[in-house]
């Protein structure tokens, strides 16, 4: 068990939301996508150049740049 | 019988379906219009085949009633009571996609904490099934304490039901409970609702997955997507082209039936150039409006728009953009005007406004037969670099640089420009869906009406303007003076043509004369203008190989040197790059950020460019040919 930044995620990897760094607007829009604390996360598929990143989570397709990406951190196997 | 008016707020995130719902319970007359100061769009409808007096307002699909941008705030400040003009509604329908209702319920724990009573309408229940997923609607409605009906619009399903619904707004159940205000509890509140309410997740959407492989695999999702846009260019291109001639026949058609109507003088010119030409001028956009938005709207509904903007936002980030800026610049390609209302699909109203403001320079196709007429008369044909003609390369070359100027503005207005903070960058992808034609039909119906309505009329009255400019003052002419003398006379008489005389010694140091000038002036009604007003100016009759030889003779009585030599050619191609010559453009910038700011900067920075752009062009060339002469 260990914490990593979702933009670490390997591809078809998933990872439980642990942390999201608060950084007022975007974590508060970030939480309103669904990407809160206890909700599974999968990377589903990358841009052919690598971002932004696609996460399957809460029966949604949601993409986010890597940027915004670092920013939630989840517990992996 | 006093009838109370009931307003009903419909709200749902994107691809919720909200808007299938909306239009079948409203039919075809709902009225689109805008909320003051933004560009987001208000449509509002009456309830159909309904007793009561009930207003539909279809708010904007969001995921989150607060507001991180000045669009948002208007669906938060209309459902807070802090809209001016707008009282808060008495009661909110939230649609919800059933297949995503693990994400939804976010959006239905802040429309519970408004107080406003609320129903739930589910959609896409087939699907949920189909995907191995379930959820038992009365029992989520207990769970919520509020009304859920289940709905598929564009089949008619749970329409009567909700319509039902809407007629006792003061019925509806209300939950005893509040939700969490806690982020911590929120994921927990959910996970419980779901489980009271029967539901189990669906399975992956195997047939969105299986074509996501390919069209966003790294290497065919690009070769797709490149394909994917350079068919939408073509069409937009090419299929518009024949619609646009018919209409420029028609409008000659009728020009020339006005012609044998009216007698000669100012009230036939005033019908036939001005505002026979001023119609025309407006309706010939409308084939690649139609064309773009259908293509869009289609596009949209299938679900591959998203997937564009995600493989080409890496590049578009570059320039501080986003992806789906990147179609509205595509567009502009063909035309500014369908390109500057593309840009409504970028969420972020500072990278929309950037979008608008550089979307000028890409190369419209108005730009055209004036790069055409000055390369083929003075361009040499017979100088190649290696197999490419320079007259094809010069060409290649305007092209190339209004598309990189674009790119490097837009970098420039938005560090210094256009500031303020940018939204996170997020994309749904929804599943790929089979796009309902009525849904396509009505987004085309609506841009095209919104288009006629509101950027017709500016672009009429400064069409009518410029026609007075261009016939006044009237000249006498003798009996017997040849047309083409009159109408050479006339243009050089009139208030236009003496502005195109004032502003020589400004224009003089980028190598243009007064022709050029009364050209520029004219060209202000739309960039190919200039062609048939140096026609006229020259006193040809024709727009091609006559033209093109008066304009090779002509030379200038000061110096008698050529006017149109290479530098003066190189400065008018460099300058027709950059300046924002088109009327019809500035009107539709002033509709789509509602202000007069914004086209006027446009307009500023864009005419400033030109002239530094279009000055260096001709001291270099001129220089280099002065020396090896």
């Amino acid at each position: 068990m260990s914490l990593i930044p979702l933009s670490k995620l390997g591809i078809g990897k998933a990872g439980t939301i642990k942390r999201v760094e608060d950084d007022g607007v975007i974590s508060r829009r970030l939480a309103d996508l669904g990407f809160l604390p206890e909700t599974l996360v999968i990377l589903s598929r990358k841009a052919p150049t690598g971002d932004p990143l696609c996460f399957e989570l809460r029966g949604s397709q949601m993409c986010l740049r890597r940027k915004e990406a670092s920013k939630i951190w989840v517990e992996v196997e | 019988m006093s009838e109370k008016h009931v307003r009903l707020g419909f709200l749902g995130s994107p691809n919720s379906g909200k808007t299938t719902i909306f239009n079948a319970l409203t039919g075809l007359r709902a009225k689109v219009g805008n909320y003051p100061g933004v560009t987001v769009e208000r449509r509002e409808g009456k309830l159909r085949k309904s007793n009561k007096n009930i207003t539909l307002i279809d708010l904007p699909g969001t995921y989150s009633l607060q507001p991180i941008s000045s669009d948002e705030e208007v669906v938060s400040s209309l459902l807070t009571g802090h809209s001016e003009g707008n009282s808060v509604p008495d009661g909110l329908v939230l649609t919800v996609d059933a297949c995503s209702i693990e994400r939804s319920l976010l959006l239905v724990v802040q429309a519970l904490r408004l107080g406003i009573p609320l129903c739930l309408t589910i959609t896409m229940m087939d699907e949920l099934k189909a995907r191995g997923g379930q959820i038992d609607l009365e029992k989520l409605s207990s769970a919520l304490g509020i009304p859920v009906v289940g709905v598929v619009g564009n089949k008619g399903i749970g329409l009567d039901k909700l319509k039902n619904l809407t007629q006792n707004i003061e019925e509806w159940q209300v939950p005893i409970l509040p939700p969490p205000s806690k982020t911590q509890e929120l994921s927990g509140w959910i996970a419980s609702v779901l489980s009271r309410g029967g539901y189990e997740a669906p399975e992956k959407d195997r047939r969105s997955d299986r074509i996501d492989r390919i069209l966003l695999h790294p290497f065919w999702g690009s070769l797709a997507f490149i394909a994917v846009m350079l068919f939408f260019f073509q069409i937009i291109f090419t299929w518009a082209e024949p619609a646009m001639d018919a209409i420029d026949f028609g409008v000659n058609l009728l020009q020339l039936k006005v012609e044998n109507i009216v007698k000669p003088g100012l009230l036939r010119s005033f019908l036939t150039d001005g505002v026979l030409a001023g119609v025309g001028s407006v309706i010939i956009f409308l084939p690649q409006i139609t064309l773009l938005f259908a293509i869009l709207a289609f596009l949209e509904a299938v679900g591959y728009m998203a997937r564009a903007a995600f493989v080409v936002d890496r590049a578009m980030g570059k320039i501080g953009l986003e992806g789906r800026a990147f179609v509205a610049l595509l567009s502009s390609y063909a035309c500014a005007i369908p390109g500057i209302m593309a840009a409504r699909t970028v969420p972020s109203p500072r990278q929309r406004l950037v979008t608008i403001l550089v979307a000028p320079l890409m190369t419209c196709s108005a730009r055209l037969p004036v790069y055409t007429l000055l390369i083929s008369a003075f361009i040499p044909r017979d100088i190649s670099v290696g197999p490419l003609g320079i007259q094809g390369l010069t060409l290649f070359g305007l092209y190339l640089g209004g598309g990189v100027a674009a790119f490097l503005f837009a970098g420039l207005i938005k560090k210094f420009v256009v500031k303020g903070d940018d939204l996170p960058f997020y994309l749904e992808l929804p599943p790929y869906r089979l796009p309902q034609l009525k849904v396509v039909a009505r987004q085309v119906w609506d841009r095209a009406s919104s288009f006629l309505k509101r950027a017709g009329t500016i672009i009429l009255s400064v069409a009518i303007i410029l026609w007075t400019l261009m016939t006044f003052p009237e000249t006498d002419f003798p009996d017997g003076t040849p047309e083409v003398l009159t109408k050479k006379m006339a243009i050089e008489q009139s208030f236009a043509g003496r502005l195109g005389k004032t502003i020589e010694p400004v224009i003089e140091p980028l190598g243009f004369d007064w022709k050029i000038g009364i050209g520029l002036i004219a060209s202000l009604a739309a960039r190919e203008v200039i062609v048939a007003t140096l026609a006229q100016v020259y006193a040809v009759g024709g727009e091609d190989e006559s033209l093109r030889e008066a304009m090779e003779k002509d030379k200038n009585p000061k110096t008698g040197r050529k006017v149109f030599t290479a530098a003066t050619v190189g400065s008018m191609l460099v300058f027709f790059v950059f300046a924002l010559q088109c009327t019809s453009t500035i009107a539709v910038m002033r509709r789509e950020t509602n202000s007069w700011r914004w086209p006027l900067f446009a307009f500023s920075y864009l005419l400033l460019i030109a002239y530094s752009a279009s000055f260096l062009t001709y001291r270099i060339i001129y220089a280099i040919t002065e020396n090896s002469s």
